[in-house]
């Protein structure tokens, strides 16, 4: 069981300077997120655009804000669980809170903030019949440990980079790779896909273009991918794992069943301090929502403020909260 | 004003209007009238939760950009009438088109 002050789930750009806000109060974090890196959007989905409206900052690429924020918060000792998806929540007897991944990590805290952005990135399911059926039994949405699929049968679907660069790795590692995709070219880095076609013409793997995943089969786990080709000919593919990679898509995820209020897949507060309904819970950044709410970084960076200074009391329910300029204490490390 | 008619998730048909003179994009209609759509990336064409299948006067609109194109073609369902509403600029070339939306909605 991980120990903190305060649990922020989401290491994007507001839960990263929620943590520098906190230690300014002396408060210790531990940061959550279902992506296996911190920075939310701005790492996962447009590192490289340049960002305009962060005060004293005339243009800063969004990775290189992550990385800023990550040295201003370094001070303060964050620690992480990234990669892993917050499930539950149990409200201890005095008050407190135990948070459960879905990898089962703990963690117990004072005070919960969630910053979570549009929700967690969950990888985007194709429209296939009983596709749910088979998650976990030979279905799987990630490639965690390639080590699986050694001398298996492993299908790929999906036609960009990550499609392409599990072909190549797995080709080396599976059994047999089949690799299935929509189109007849690939629209990833053109040396993948130059290495795809040569691995396919080369016999290591199977390379089924203009074709379309239609069913599967099994009895209990996965044995056969049906696709439907060019001619739209039904081809049954036997195989022990199929691998969809068709991008990530945001979702709200468990959070939506915690009692919160929640209009429009985001969670209502309360301006004063950004709390929600529910007792030392917070949601501050896209995730909340109120009258006159913008959507933007530096709004959630000034939420994160207010809001550690209302959290303070739970944490040090004995102390009263002084507050402090930074250019007269200065930043005192962990 | 532009009039042009959306197709929600349900297959229910609604005619909306939207001013031409204000640089908005269809994805920024679509949320006014609080159609379900997310788009995540804010219009940067980087997360595809805002695709619609334009059923009617699609060629009036033009080419797909590769961006966006890179986006719609990782998608699990992509369709030859596809398109980001984000990427579509509110003007006379959408009068009288029909807009399905294929985004998530939740």
């Amino acid at each position: 069981m991980i120990t903190t002050d305060i649990c922020i789930i989401g290491a994007g750009p507001v839960g990263l300077f929620a943590v520098f806000e906190a230690g300014l109060l002396k408060m210790r974090c531990h940061l959550i997120d279902a992506l296996p890196q911190v920075g939310g959007q701005l790492s996962e989905i447009y590192p490289q655009k340049p960002i305009y409206d962060i005060p004293g900052y005339p243009e800063v690429k969004a990775q290189e804000l992550v990385d800023n924020l990550m040295e201003q918060i370094k001070p303060f000792k964050p620690t992480f669980t990234l990669g892993e998806r917050v499930d539950q929540l149990s409200k201890q007897g005095d008050g407190s809170y135990v948070v459960t991944t879905n990898d089962k990590t703990q963690i117990h805290a004072q005070v919960i903030i969630i910053a979570g952005g549009l929700g967690c990135f969950e990888p985007r399911k194709p429209v296939i019949e009983k596709l749910e059926d088979f998650e976990g039994k030979g279905v799987t949405y990630m490639v965690k440990n390639p080590e699986l699929f050694r001398d298996k049968r492993v299908v790929l679907a999906g036609g960009g980079d990550s499609a392409l660069d599990w072909t190549i790795y797995l080709a080396n590692v599976a059994e047999r790779v089949t690799l299935v995709h929509r189109n007849e070219t690939f629209r990833g880095a053109p040396d993948t896909a130059a290495k795809v076609f040569d691995l396919a013409n080369n016999g290591k793997i199977d390379l089924i273009l203009s074709a379309n995943l239609k069913e599967l089969g099994g009895n209990g786990h996965l044995d056969t991918v049906i696709l439907t080709d060019k001619s739209k000919t039904e081809v049954k593919i036997g195989t022990d794992y199929l691998i969809p990679l068709f991008g990530l898509s945001p979702k709200l995820g468990p959070i939506a069943d915690w009692g919160l209020t929640i209009d429009k897949n985001a969670i209502e507060v309360d301006t004063t301090d950004y709390s929600t309904g529910v007792d030392r819970i917070y949601a501050i950044g896209d995730i909340n929502t109120y009258p006159g709410k913008l959507k933007l970084i530096l709004c959630g960076f000034h939420e994160a403020a207010i809001m550690m200074h209302s959290a303070f009391k739970y944490v040090y329910p004995d102390q009263k909260l002084s507050f402090k300029y930074t250019t007269v204490n200065g930043v005192n490390a962990f | 004003m532009i009039n042009f008619t959306i197709e929600d998730h349900q297959g229910n048909r609604q005619e909306v209007e939207a001013p031409a003179d204000m640089g908005l994009s269809l994805m920024e209609i679509l949320k006014a009238y609080e159609y379900p759509v997310l788009a995540t990336c804010g219009g940067m064409a980087l997360c595809a939760t805002c695709h619609v299948e334009i059923l009617e006067g699609k060629d009036r609109l033009g080419e797909a950009t590769n961006v966006e194109l890179d986006q719609l073609e990782a998608l699990p369902e992509y369709f030859p009438t596809s398109r980001l509403a984000c990427q579509i600029r509110i003007g006379d070339i959408l009068d009288g088109a029909v807009i399905k939306l294929r985004g998530e909605d939740n």
